[in-house]
C-alpha cells in the first residue's frame, strides 16, 4: 500500500501498463504526471513545446504500435484539440491515452471549462477516477480499451483528484506489449484526405456503438445498493462528497463517463424512488441521462460554478429537500477583517525590476489608484500572458492590462496597435510561454509590420508550474543535454531587426532599453534575462536598510518584494528572505542610498 | 475527547505561508498514518499559492475516509505555522477542537504597504476562541532558529501534533527519516523531539 497523489498514481499506472512514450507541457494540475514518468529511464518522456506538439508526438508513437500518453491541463486540450480530433479519426495501433486535468474552482488557471464535452465531441471513451486507486486502475483499462477499439482514450481528472493523496494498492508490474514498434503502410487509416476521412467517420460511429455495449459491463461502473428511496449517479471526486453526505443512499459510480451505460442507468433508475446526479461544473451526466428519457435532477440545486465539497453538497441537498433542515450545524463565518495573502513575486525575482520600470514609465500606480473615477487610458498598455509574471497584475506593481491564454499577449498587443490606440503597447511573455505559443504571434507582428515592443522575460525555466525545462534551456525532461533553442537568433531569424538582451537585475539598463524600444517604429524585442530566484541556492549578503539615511519615502515598498517589510512606518529587509547579491534592485532604486549589504 | 487524549480519527488542517514546509509536514503525517494502518486522504493548495501565499493542507485519517476535503466546522486539530493563517482558517475548527499555533508573524505585503493591519494577538485568540479554548501557542520559529536552521520548523510542528495523534513515536521517526536526506535527518529528529516537549510543557502550564 502506498499513499499516492492522483497524478503519481496515473504515472505509475501508465508505467505498469507499458507506456513507452509520454509527452506533456507543464500545466497545473497535470504537471506531476510527466514529472513522475520521466524518472523511469526505460521509457521516453519529453516536455513538448506545447500541448499540440505533445499530442502529435504521442500520436506518432501510437501509430507504430508503442503505447503512448499525452498529459495536459484542461486548457491545454484547447491547444491540442486539432490533433486530438484527428487522432479520433485515424485511430491508433498502440494504446493512446490523453490525460486531461480540469481545474474546477480555478485554483491556477484562466477558466474552469468542463472538458468532458471534448470526449463527446471527439466520440471517444472517457474515464474518470474518484481517487488515486481508481487513477491507477483506470490507466490500465485505458490502454486496453484504446487498443481494443482503435481509439484514443481520454482520462479526465480534476485538481482535487490529481492533487489529493490516497491509499493505493499497487497491484501490477510493468509489461510491455510491443517492445519493437513498427510502422505499417496504411494510407486509408493515416491520411485524412476527404476520400479517407469520410469512411473513417463512419467507422467512428460504429466504434461508438460498440463502446456503448462495452460500458454496460465495464468493471469500474459500479452500483452500491443502499436504501432505495434515493439513487445517486456520480463520478470523479463528487462521488466521494456524495458518499460522505448520503451514507445510506444507493450509488451508481461511473468510472467511464462517456459513452454512458444506458441499460445500467435505466435499471438503476427503475429501482430507486428518486434519481439525482451529483457532479461538478456542467450538467454533463445529467443531460446525457435526461436524453435517455429518464427523470433526473441535479443542477437544479448543485452549483454549476466552482468545485464541490461536502458542505456545498449538504447545503444544496437541504434546499432540494433531500436532507432534513435539522442537520444544520452551527457554521461560523471566516474571521472578518483579516489581511489577504495573495501569491507574490519572490524575493530576488527577475521579473520585479522590469515590472518596476514599466510601472514607473507607464505611471501605472496612478491608474490603479483612480480606477473608480471613470474610464482611464493607460499611458503604456501592457498585454500579459500566463506564468509567474501574471502576478505582476497585483499592486503595488499593477503592470498588466490583459491576460487571456498562453501566447495571447503578442497578438492582443498588435490588435490594439492596429486598431489605432494612441498609447504605446508592450507585450510581456515568459520564455517557456514564448516557446509554447508566442513565436507565431511574433511572426504575425513582423509580417504585418507592427509597432509594438515584446518583452521576453527569460528566467530560464517554466517557473510557475515548478521549474520544468523547456526548449530554451536545452535540458530534456529526463535530464539529458539536448539542443537549446536560442531566443535572440530565433527573433532575428523571424525578421526582428531590434533585438536587445538586458540583465534583469540592472534597473538603469532596463529603463534605457524600454525607452529606446518604445520610440522605434518597428517590432522590437527585449529579452530580459535573469535566472528564477528559486533555482539559485547561493544567497549571500542580504541587504540592510540604514535607518539613519532612510527618509521613509517607502519607494522600495513599490517593488512588492516580500523581503521588504515595514513595521510602524520603518522599512526593514528580512534577512532570511532577501536574495542578496543576485538581486540588489532595491539598492539601485533607493533615492537616499540607504540600502546596502 | 478530553484534553490530549489520543483520537480514533483526525481531521487535520495544516496551514502556513508558502516556503514554510506545510506540504512536506502534511505528507509525513499522511505516510505515518498509513504506516499505522489508517485510511488516509490529504490534499493541498498548490500552483499559484506556492509563491508566498497562504498554504493549506487537509489531512484526514480514520478507518475509512471519503472526501479529501474536510467540512468547515469539523476540524479536530488546526496546526498553524503562522498566526494570521491560524485565524484565517479558524472557522474550520469544530467546537472544542485543538489549535496549535506557532507564535510567529509574517506580515503580508498589504500590511507592509500600510493598506491592511495585521491582527493583534487578542484578535487572533478571539477568532480561535469562537470555537475552542484548547489553543496551544508554541515558539516554533524561535526554537528552530536556536537549533540553527529555521527550516526545521515544520518538523518541530509535526512533533507538537504527534502528541495528539494515535501513532507511535517510532513510526513518526521512521517516516521522518524516510522523507529527509541524511545530512538534515538528525537536526529534524531533534526538532521533532523539541516539538513534543514543547506541547507537554505548555499543557502542564495550562492545567
Amino acid at each position: 500500500m502506498q499513499l499516492l497523489s492522483g497524478n503519481e498514481a496515473l504515472a505509475l499506472g501508465a508505467y505498469h501498463s507499458g507506456v513507452q512514450v509520454a509527452t506533456a507541457y507543464p500545466g497545473t494540475p497535470s504537471t506531476e504526471i510527466l514529472e513522475n514518468l520521466a524518472r523511469f529511464k526505460d521509457i521516453y518522456a519529453e516536455w513538448s513545446t506545447n500541448e499540440k506538439v505533445a499530442m502529435e508526438v504521442a500520436m506518432g508513437a501510437a501509430y507504430t504500435g508503442a503505447r503512448a500518453m499525452a498529459s495536459m491541463k484542461h486548457v491545454g486540450l484547447n491547444v491540442a484539440s486539432d490533433p486530438f480530433m484527428a487522432a479520433s479519426y485515424t485511430g491508433i495501433i498502440g494504446g493512446l491515452v490523453v490525460v486531461c486535468a480540469d481545474d474546477p474552482q480555478i485554483h491556477s488557471s484562466q477558466n474552469e471549462q468542463d472538458n468532458r464535452h471534448y470526449a463527446r465531441m471527439a466520440k471517444i471513451p472517457m474515464l474518470e477516477p474518484t481517487d488515486s486507486q481508481d487513477a491507477y486502475d483506470l490507466m490500465g483499462y485505458a490502454f486496453d480499451i484504446s487498443e481494443e477499439f482503435d481509439t484514443p482514450v481520454m482520462l479526465r481528472t480534476t485538481t482535487r483528484t490529481s492533487h489529493s493523496k490516497s491509499v493505493v494498492d499497487v497491484k501490477r508490474k510493468r509489461v510491455v506489449k510491443n517492445p519493437q514498434p513498427t510502422f505499417h503502410f496504411n494510407q486509408q487509416k493515416y491520411i485524412m484526405l476527404p476520400v479517407n476521412a469520410l469512411p473513417r467517420h463512419a467507422l467512428m460511429e460504429k466504434r461508438l456503438l460498440k463502446l456503448r455495449e462495452y460500458t454496460e459491463t465495464f468493471p469500474l461502473n459500479q452500483i452500491t445498493w443502499g436504501k432505495r428511496d434515493l439513487g445517486i449517479v456520480t463520478g470523479g471526486v463528487a462521488y466521494q462528497y456524495a458518499r460522505e453526505v448520503f451514507p445510506e443512499a444507493s450509488f451508481l459510480k461511473l468510472g467511464m463517463s462517456y459513452p454512458l451505460p444506458e441499460k445500467m442507468i435505466k435499471a438503476f433508475a427503475d429501482q430507486v424512488d428518486k434519481l439525482i446526479v451529483v457532479e461538478e461544473l456542467d450538467p454533463f451526466l445529467q443531460e446525457n441521462i435526461q436524453a435517455m428519457g429518464i427523470e433526473v435532477t441535479g443542477k437544479e440545486f448543485i452549483p454549476l460554478v466552482g468545485e464541490l465539497n461536502t458542505r456545498i453538497v449538504t447545503e444544496s441537498s437541504k434546499v432540494a429537500g433531500l436532507l432534513p433542515d435539522s442537520e444544520t450545524g452551527k457554521v461560523l463565518p471566516p474571521a472578518s477583517g483579516l489581511p489577504r495573502r495573495p501569491p507574490l513575486l519572490c524575493p530576488g525575482c527577475p521579473h520585479t525590476g522590469i515590472y518596476f520600470v514599466l510601472n514607473s514609465i507607464g505611471q501605472r500606480s496612478k491608474l490603479a489608484a483612480s480606477k473608480n473615477n471613470g474610464p482611464q487610458e493607460p499611458k503604456l498598455i501592457v498585454t500579459g500572458d500566463i506564468g509567474c509574471y501574471t502576478l505582476g497584475a497585483y499592486p503595488p506593481l499593477s503592470v498588466l492590462d490583459t491576460t487571456a491564454c498562453m501566447g495571447a499577449g503578442i497578438g492582443q498587443a498588435l490588435g490594439m496597435e492596429r486598431a489605432g490606440v494612441k498609447s504605446k503597447v508592450v507585450a510581456v511573455i515568459g520564455d517557456s510561454t514564448f516557446m509554447h505559443s508566442g513565436i507565431t504571434g511574433l511572426v504575425d507582428a513582423v509580417y504585418n509590420d507592427g509597432h509594438i515592443t515584446i518583452l521576453v522575460l527569460d528566467n530560464r525555466t517554466t517557473a510557475m508550474t515548478g521549474h520544468q525545462e523547456h526548449p530554451g534551456t536545452g535540458i530534456s525532461a529526463q535530464g539529458r543535454e539536448t539542443c537549446a533553442v536560442d531566443i535572440e537568433s530565433l527573433a532575428r531569424g523571424i525578421g526582428v531587426r531590434d533585438v536587445k538582451v538586458v540583465d534583469a537585475f540592472d534597473l538603469k539598463a532596463l529603463r534605457a532599453g524600454v525607452r529606446d524600444s518604445l520610440e522605434r517604429p518597428e517590432v522590437s524585442v527585449i529579452i530580459v534575462r535573469g535566472s528564477c530566484a528559486m533555482l539559485i541556492r547561493k544567497r549571500a549578503n542580504p541587504r540592510k536598510v540604514d535607518i539613519e539615511k532612510c527618509s521613509q519615502c517607502n519607494y522600495c515598498l513599490g517593488l512588492g518584494c516580500p523581503a521588504i517589510q515595514s513595521v510602524d512606518g520603518q522599512v526593514f529587509i528580512e534577512p532570511t528572505l532577501c536574495a542578496g547579491d543576485i538581486c540588489t534592485i532595491c539598492e539601485q532604486l533607493c533615492p537616499q542610498k540607504a540600502i546596502s549589504a | 475527547m478530553s484534553n490530549g487524549n489520543k483520537m480514533e480519527k483526525i481531521d487535520l488542517l495544516v496551514t502556513g505561508v508558502g516556503g514554510q514546509g506545510v506540504v512536506l509536514a502534511s505528507d509525513i503525517i499522511g505516510e505515518t498514518s498509513l504506516a499505522a494502518g489508517f485510511d488516509v486522504k490529504k490534499t493541498d493548495t498548490l500552483g499559484m499559492a506556492q509563491r508566498g501565499g497562504s498554504v493549506l493542507s487537509h489531512v484526514r485519517l480514520a478507518p475509512k475516509v471519503w472526501s479529501p476535503l474536510i467540512k468547515d466546522g469539523s476540524v479536530d486539530l488546526l496546526l498553524a505555522f503562522e498566526k494570521l493563517e491560524a485565524a484565517r482558517w479558524s472557522h474550520y475548527l469544530r467546537p472544542g477542537g485543538i489549535a496549535i499555533v506557532n507564535n510567529y508573524e509574517q506580515p503580508p505585503l498589504s500590511v507592509s504597504l500600510g493598506q491592511e493591519k495585521y491582527p493583534t494577538n487578542d484578535e487572533i485568540a478571539a477568532a480561535l476562541k469562537r470555537q475552542t479554548d484548547q489553543v496551544y501557542l508554541v515558539d516554533g520559529t524561535g526554537q528552530a532558529k536556536e537549533l540553527g536552521n529555521v527550516r526545521v520548523l515544520n518538523i518541530f510542528m509535526l512533533g507538537c501534533f504527534s502528541v495528539f495523534a494515535p501513532l507511535e513515536v517510532e513510526t513518526w521517526k521512521e517516516s521522518i527519516a524516510r522523507r529527509l536526506p541524511e545530512n538534515i535527518r538528525e537536526i529534524n529528529l531533534t526538532a521533532f523531539e523539541k516539538g513534543r516537549k514543547e506541547i507537554e510543557s505548555v499543557r502542564i502550564g495550562k492545567s
